[in-house]
């Protein structure tokens, strides 16, 4: 026997590559189509009902009405409007501002290192967090934000949070405090990417530093420079916590996001499941579609 | 790829399908239907379970429990949820309709939800034959547990009663200069305020930024919190004092009620409340924040629930525990006065066995008694029991007891129907940005609200 037998049980015991592969695959695949797939799948449904949580009925299929609804409503394209605002100039400054920073950092001085881990330290924290001493920060009565900007002309009364005019701003530097060194931190490994001998080679041209920038460094980080706006303007879109933790979409509706929109149609006491299911379809859809304009314009960048 | 995509979308619709049943339509009357079950099923149960939000009374309610276990042998055991997930928790309950929790210890304004859904035992046999609906004020019994208002149905206990009470220092009240001051600026004595434009003669003094007596800078802390009721909670101390209100409670028509002339001007008040005097940085604030603007030594007095009013007499956490004194919500211009109503009712679960829900009245009838209500005022709950709110032992307990005590007897509530949660939106809204920021102006905001009022309303079949 028994050799053969035994060589025969053997192979019957033997995992093949493909159900190796699909050791590994499937388990991963089935939880990812409980926690993710399923619940995107039946918030599509729910999107096209009008369930509530709380209700104890099943849901009603009202086809496209609550779509409809959400984009007839001036309240609906008001939220879109402030999350607009607060997307593109939370983003541009933080471009603007993280582009620069690494282009300082790039330069190797004494205390470089430690410096760059202190610029770093804000994004590892948590938003809600950051929202709730940002809010310390900006009390017109102890907070040290009015004290320290007092010589802009900034009056020490000033209720950055209460005050419709302020309070996206306030917002949008607590947002740019927290987010630019991540800009930073992609624009700086593109920045360490570029090989020194280009910068030797324009130099023997005798290029002018602003030539050097504008036809080396700007064209070397731009992919990356693209990254980090494309993952910006997502997470700027969705933004939920920092604004809910600093005003939370006040005063009135002055900075109620679509994010937090959502998140009062679904909770706090309304349970209005299929609505809110509806609207962040719309934000999906929103996402999807700038995103895939950044990644055109990333492509584009790439083939130069 | 596509077999794939096919496989997730089946897998999805087949899990989707054994997503929520419906076995119950919602029930748009009252289930009233459900009857009291007798004594002496309740054999064999040797647990109760009550859920409650996460905090010092319900502490006290495990406490009570403890007794009830030492007398009956039945376990009592109070089951906390932190408050933000607290009404979370309990719907998803409730659309379950899960027997995991016998009682629950459920908002004021769930009352009309757990009613209309059936979620709610009907408990007015039971109270009406043991006297139990007698033995509290008339208002608690009203705004905790009858539904609909005026119906003579019961469905909770009246468990922890609360209000929006006072908090004040005594020692500006009380300083010789002070008072002298003021009576030379108003032309009366400084004292607790009995009128609301006392009150705000008052917070308008002590309000000094540049030149703070005792370090105190500013009059008067008020709600302004737009996320759920803090700031309507607020208003409507003035709203009802002013003898306006939020709807008609006989047809439920808001437009012209909500908006009326009287809520207008109490509007008005409570911004002027506000802007004048309240310490900076109140532009979002509730029950924690008026507690620190108090304890930080910023305001001379603030508006607050009377259960958040133990951390101010304690001497460890309030350094001015020893001068605060404490008074019930003043009259309005036209003489009414009333105060926001707090706290909770016990009810006990439709869906839970027969036995258990027995149980359950056993343990009520336990606690309405009288010398339970005492002890339970004593361990620090705050009782809706006539006889002990009135009782000397009661009054002394607490430096602010006199002032609950008072202020159990004009209680009144916002809306309590299933839409509540829908109704505090457009006020959160539109009335934050009135308040805080100044927009618009009291009448607009309000006739804003009656138009978004009466819609939700009508959508919920309640106004044709």
């Amino acid at each position: 026997m028994s050799n053969e037998a035994s060589s025969k049980k053997q192979s019957k015991w033997h995992l093949s590559d493909k159900g190796l592969v699909s050791l590994f695959i499937w388990p991963t695949l089935i939880l990812l189509i409980l926690v993710n797939i399923f619940p995107l799948f039946y918030s599509l449904y729910l999107s096209f009902t009008n369930y509530s949580v709380i209700s104890n009925q099943l849901p009603i299929w009202i086809g496209l009405q609550n779509f409809i609804n959400h984009l007839q409503s001036e309240q609906v394209w008001t939220y879109f409007t402030i999350t607009g605002r607060f997307t593109i100039i939370s983003v541009a400054i933080q471009t603007i501002l993280g582009f620069g920073l690494a282009l300082l950092i790039r330069e190797k001085f004494f205390g470089s290192g430690i410096l760059t881990t202190i610029i770093l330290v804000p994004m590892m924290l948590s938003p809600v967090v950051v929202g709730l001493f940002w809010k310390l920060i900006f009390n017109p009565g102890y907070g040290i934000f009015n004290y320290l900007f007092f010589w802009t002309g900034i009056p020490l009364t000033t209720d950055w949070l209460a005050r419709s005019d302020l309070a996206l701003w306030a917002i949008i530097i607590v947002d740019v405090w927290m987010w630019t060194p991540f800009v930073m931190l992609l624009v700086l490994s593109g920045l360490s990417a570029i090989p020194d001998y280009l910068y030797e080679a324009a130099a023997i041209d005798r290029a002018s530093s602003w030539f050097q920038f504008w036809r080396i460094t700007v064209p070397s980080v731009a992919p990356l420079v693209l990254i980090a706006v494309l993952f910006r303007t997502i997470e700027a879109i969705k933004s939920f916590d920092l604004p809910m933790g600093l005003t939370g979409g006040g005063p009135g509706a002055a900075t109620r996001m679509i994010s937090i929109d959502i998140y009062t149609r679904a909770f706090l006491g309304q349970f209005k499941t299929g609505q809110a299911s509806s609207l962040a379809v719309i934000v999906l859809v929103m996402i999807v579609a700038v995103s895939n304009i950044y990644i055109t314009a990333l492509n584009k960048v790439k083939k130069g | 790829m596509k077999k794939i995509l096919v496989l997730l979308v089946l897998l999805t619709m087949v899990l989707a399908a054994c997503g929520p049943t419906a076995e119950t339509p919602v029930v748009e009357q009252p289930a009233a239907e459900v009857p009291v079950v007798e004594a002496p099923a309740a054999a064999g149960v040797t647990e109760l379970k009550i859920l409650w939000a996460e905090w010092d009374p319900a502490n006290f309610l495990q406490e009570i429990g403890n007794m009830y276990e030492a007398e009956t042998g039945i376990k009592v055991n109070v089951v906390q949820e932190p408050w933000g997930s607290f009404y979370d928790l309990t719907a998803a309950q409730w659309a379950a309709r899960s027997d995991t929790y016998d009682m629950v210890v459920g908002d004021s304004q769930w009352l009309g939800q757990g009613v209309v859904q059936g979620h709610y035992l009907n408990l007015t046999d039971f109270f009406v034959e043991r006297g139990i609906h007698t033995s509290v004020t008339e208002a608690t019994m009203k705004f905790y547990g009858e539904y609909p208002q005026g119906s003579g149905s019961y469905w909770a206990y009246p468990t922890e009663g609360d209000a929006v009470g006072w908090a004040y220092r005594t020692d500006l009240f009380e300083d010789p200069e002070q008072m002298a001051a003021f009576e030379a600026e108003y032309g009366y004595p400084l004292d607790v305020p009995e009128t609301y434009a006392q009150l705000l003669d008052i917070a308008k003094f002590f309000t000094r930024p540049d030149d703070p007596f005792n370090g105190v800078g500013y009059g008067v802390g008020v709600y302004t919190q737009k996320d759920y009721d803090g700031m309507i909670m607020g208003y409507e101390n003035v709203k009802f004092s002013w003898g306006a209100d939020w709807y008609d409670p006989v047809t439920f028509e808001v437009e012209g009620v909500v908006n009326s002339p009287q809520a207008v001007e109490a509007l008005e008040f409570y911004r002027e409340l506000y802007s004048c005097c309240a310490p900076p940085g109140t532009s979002n604030a509730f029950f924690a924040e008026m507690n620190d603007a108090y304890i930080s030594g910023q305001a001379a007095m603030i508006m607050n629930y009377f259960a958040f009013f133990p951390a101010l007499a304690n001497p460890g956490i309030n350094p001015f525990a020893d001068v605060t004194g404490y008074f019930t919500g003043p009259a309005g211009p036209y003489g009414d006065r009333y105060v926001a109503l707090g706290g909770q009712g016990l009810s006990v679960h439709t869906y839970i066995s027969p036995e258990r829900q027995q149980a359950s009245l056993d343990f009520i009838e336990w606690f309405a008694q009288e010398d339970v209500q005492l002890e339970w005022a004593l361990l620090g709950g705050y009782t809706c029991n006539i006889n002990v709110l009135e009782s000397q032992e009661f009054l002394d307990v607490a430096p602010f007891n006199a002032a609950f005590a008072e202020s159990m007897g004009i209680v009144k509530d916002f809306w309590n129907i299933p839409v509540f949660g829908q109704m505090l939106e457009p006020i959160n809204r539109i009335m934050h940005a009135f308040l805080v920021d100044g927009q618009g102006t009291a009448q607009e905001a309000l006739d804003q609200i009656a138009v978004e009022h009466r819609q939700i309303l009508v959508d919920d079949g309640i106004l044709d």
